[in-house]
């Protein structure tokens, strides 16, 4: 035993060292992944015995009005969510200067990602608020009417992405502004011997250094989009008549709200969120194998 | 204090070595109490039942009113409390199925329960058994400003000409006829549930919400028709999907808006908010079809034993304390609601009484509310479905066959 230990004790030590983690992983992330899977071949109210429907749950999901809205919310949610990492890296650059109280300034700045999500959400549904809200008070002084955005099926998924995208940014700029702070100096005095200057500096010189930040900017936007709940939530509860759901608020609703309770449904929605997550977070691993094999 | 009382009990029984006894006296109860009056009610019974028991010490676990519509569920299967209250009709069918509730036939019957609590015999009874002990109910139905109503000259409307004539009225002066707020979608079962208990009255109600009856039913289309009158003519809130149903209180405190279909706690906020009994009136929902008994909306919550209650001795002593006269006159008029308990007296204000006396000439029948009297899904997709149907009336028939394809699966 004592020389098994020895002569492997090299290769041995890492998964000691790993064991804990994996455990936790295993135990809290990946076999419940697979019970998620179980669950949702049967209907089940969480309560009484469990009955084996086969693939019902999903084909139901194929002939589900709000399932489809749901996915093109989630589509849209991705889509703008994105705007974040341009809009967190413009104010990156701007707060990127050493001037008198700037570290104020960037706290100010980073402060929304800070407070809840909840909070943001109540911010927002008051700002929104058609009769007392800031929002419809500025557009009374142009002269438009008052707009309930949250009240309206075809506006309320922006105005939620709006209120979502104001933290967001905050996380994006700080990931930035770390980047920044990497910036090689010298090689941007090389470009500017060179004549660079502006966004050709940004682009060729600026950016490709901050590629590790945008990484991550991009990934924690996607991942953002794809779980965000709290906000619907807060703001909506999925309405009006549910053109506001996304699939995590849907599972949510089907699982374990109010009326819900339908476990192997919710599941169902579950696995094909993850199916979404897992191709994009494939992909992103292949690009990162890809880019760091070639190195 | 309660938790302390428990803790001088326990401590007693242990140093005389009377542990067993002490904890077969210990009485879980979970509620979900949470708002200031009810809260305050519950602590009251609490103490005078511990003040009449001696023997019974009460564990009392407070939960938020919101939360504890799924926390229900894990503490009736993990941890099961002693006494835990819930609602009448459909809304405990689920636990009774799986069963997590216990039936109290033998409490009703000890207690003379049937002949005093008879009104809500019906809405405790699921395959013939008794499934717990109803304390409160309240009336719903018009609360309106009868200050705006005597300024245009409008008298309490009484059939559904009336009705639209002073929404009519009401409009030409500049005030909405009627607040809502669906952002949390029950407020629009409301409005369902009184148009169609009087288009079509109570039985094809009931037929509606447990399933017999198809949703692209003729009779249903009548119901949402006259619904579209109202809605069409602008009777409702403008961005009513925008608000809650304290915001919608907001208009008619200020007087752009002049009647609301509620419940009776909509009641305590807005003498909050300053209307006097001189300003705020109530009437019953005005006849539709004269040829259909009228129905009321009245729903009632209950407390009940879960199956896995480990001292269902003293929870029964428990309910039976709960269902007496005495204690129901009290705890109402902590509730400002109705007690079930027909020797009970009604709290001297003008929404009960008037709920009071509009409730027991009800000849069609009591419903308890479209979320409590259809199943959880049907219920879900029918109001997100009224809503819908408030601001986008024209798609009435698209929603109809939704709600009907729900139907179709969750009814089997």
């Amino acid at each position: 035993m004592r020389d098994f230990w020895r002569s492997h004790q090299q290769q041995l030590a890492p998964w000691l060292f790993l064991l804990p983690g994996v455990l936790m992983f295993l135990i809290y992330v990946i076999i419940p992944i697979f019970q998620s899977m179980n669950i949702s071949f049967y209907a089940w109210d969480g309560l009484g015995a469990k009955e084996y429907v086969g693939m019902a749950n999903y084909v139901e999901l194929m002939d589900d009005e709000a399932f489809y809205i749901s996915l093109k919310n989630n589509l849209i949610w991705l889509l703008l969510y994105m705007l974040a990492i341009p809009a967190g890296l413009f104010v990156a650059l701007f707060l990127n200067q050493n001037v008198y109280g700037i570290r104020i300034y960037k706290s100010l700045f980073f402060f929304p990602f800070v407070i809840s999500q909840v909070v943001v959400g109540l911010v927002f549904a008051w700002f929104y608020d058609p009769s007392n809200g800031l929002f419809n008070i500025v557009l009374g002084w142009f002269g438009i009417d008052p707009v309930a955005i949250l009240a309206d099926e075809d506006l309320v998924t922006y105005g939620i992405i709006a209120a979502g995208l104001w933290p967001q940014t905050a996380y994006c700029m700080i990931l930035y502004l770390t980047g920044l702070n990497a910036v090689d100096g010298e090689q941007i005095e090389a470009a500017r011997l060179d004549n660079a200057r502006g966004l050709k500096l940004l682009w060729y010189v600026i950016l490709p250094q901050l590629r590790p930040a945008t990484f991550i900017a991009i990934v924690v936007t996607v991942i953002g989009a794809l779980r965000s709940f709290d906000l619907v939530s807060i703001m909506t509860g999925g309405g009006p008549w549910g053109s506001s759901r996304v699939l995590a608020f849907y599972m949510y609703e089907q699982a374990f709200s109010e009326y819900g309770f339908r476990m192997g449904y919710g599941a169902a929605i579950a696995v094909v969120l993850f199916a979404i997550m897992m191709l994009y977070i494939a992909a992103f691993l292949y690009k990162m194998y890809r880019d760091e094999g070639g190195r | 204090m309660v938790h302390n009382k428990k803790i001088l009990a326990s401590l007693v029984a242990g140093a005389s070595m009377l542990a067993t006894q002490a904890f077969a006296g210990e009485l879980v109860i979970n509620t979900d109490t949470s708002d200031p009056a009810p809260k305050a009610v519950f602590e009251a019974v609490i103490k005078g039942f511990e003040a009449e028991n001696p023997d019974v010490s009460v564990t009392w676990n407070l939960f938020d009113h919101e939360g504890y519509k799924t926390s229900i569920r894990n503490f009736l299967t993990a941890d099961a409390p002693d006494v835990a209250n819930w609602y009448a009709g459909n809304r405990m069918l689920p636990y009774v199925n799986a069963g997590l509730f216990e039936p109290v036939d033998d409490v009703w019957a000890e207690h003379g329960l049937n002949d005093s609590l008879g009104s809500a015999a019906a809405s405790m009874t699921i395959d013939g058994k008794k499934w717990g002990v109803p304390y409160t109910y309240y009336q719903w139905g018009v609360y309106y400003r009868k200050d705006i109503f005597a300024k245009n000259g409008i008298a309490v409307p009484t059939n559904w000409a009336e009705f639209k004539a002073a929404g009519e009225t009401l409009k030409a002066a500049g005030v909405t006829p009627v607040t809502i707020g669906t952002k949390y979608l029950w407020t629009a079962a409301g409005v369902f549930d009184y148009l169609n208990l009087r288009t079509n009255g109570y039985d094809f109600h009931m037929a509606l919400t447990k399933g017999e009856v198809s949703w692209t039913d003729p009779r249903v289309k009548a119901t949402m028709n006259n619904w579209k009158e109202l809605v069409d003519a602008g009777f409702f809130l403008e961005n009513h999907a925008a608000y809650s149903w304290q915001d919608a209180l907001a208009p008619m405190v200020q007087g752009d808006a002049a009647m609301y279909v509620m419940g009776n706690f909509a009641v305590a906020p807005l003498r909050e908010a300053g209307l006097t009994d001189e300003q705020l009136g109530f009437f019953q929902f005005p006849v539709i079809n004269p040829d259909v008994a009228l129905a009321e909306e009245a729903p009632t919550d209950t407390i009940h034993i879960p199956a896995n209650a480990k001292n269902k001795a003293d929870a029964k002593r428990f309910l039976a304390y709960v269902a007496r006269a005495d204690v129901q006159t009290e705890m109402n008029a902590g509730l400002g609601q109705l007690p079930i308990n027909k020797g009970s007296s009604v709290a001297d204000d003008k929404f009960l009484q008037a709920g009071y006396n509009m409730l027991s000439n009800t000849e069609g029948g009591i419903a308890q509310f479209f979320d409590r009297d259809a199943p959880a899904e049907m219920a879900k997709a029918g109001m997100e479905g009224f809503q819908e149907f408030m601001v986008k009336p024209e798609r009435l028939d698209k929603i109809l066959q939704r709600l009907e394809k729900v139907r179709a699966r969750v009814y089997n």
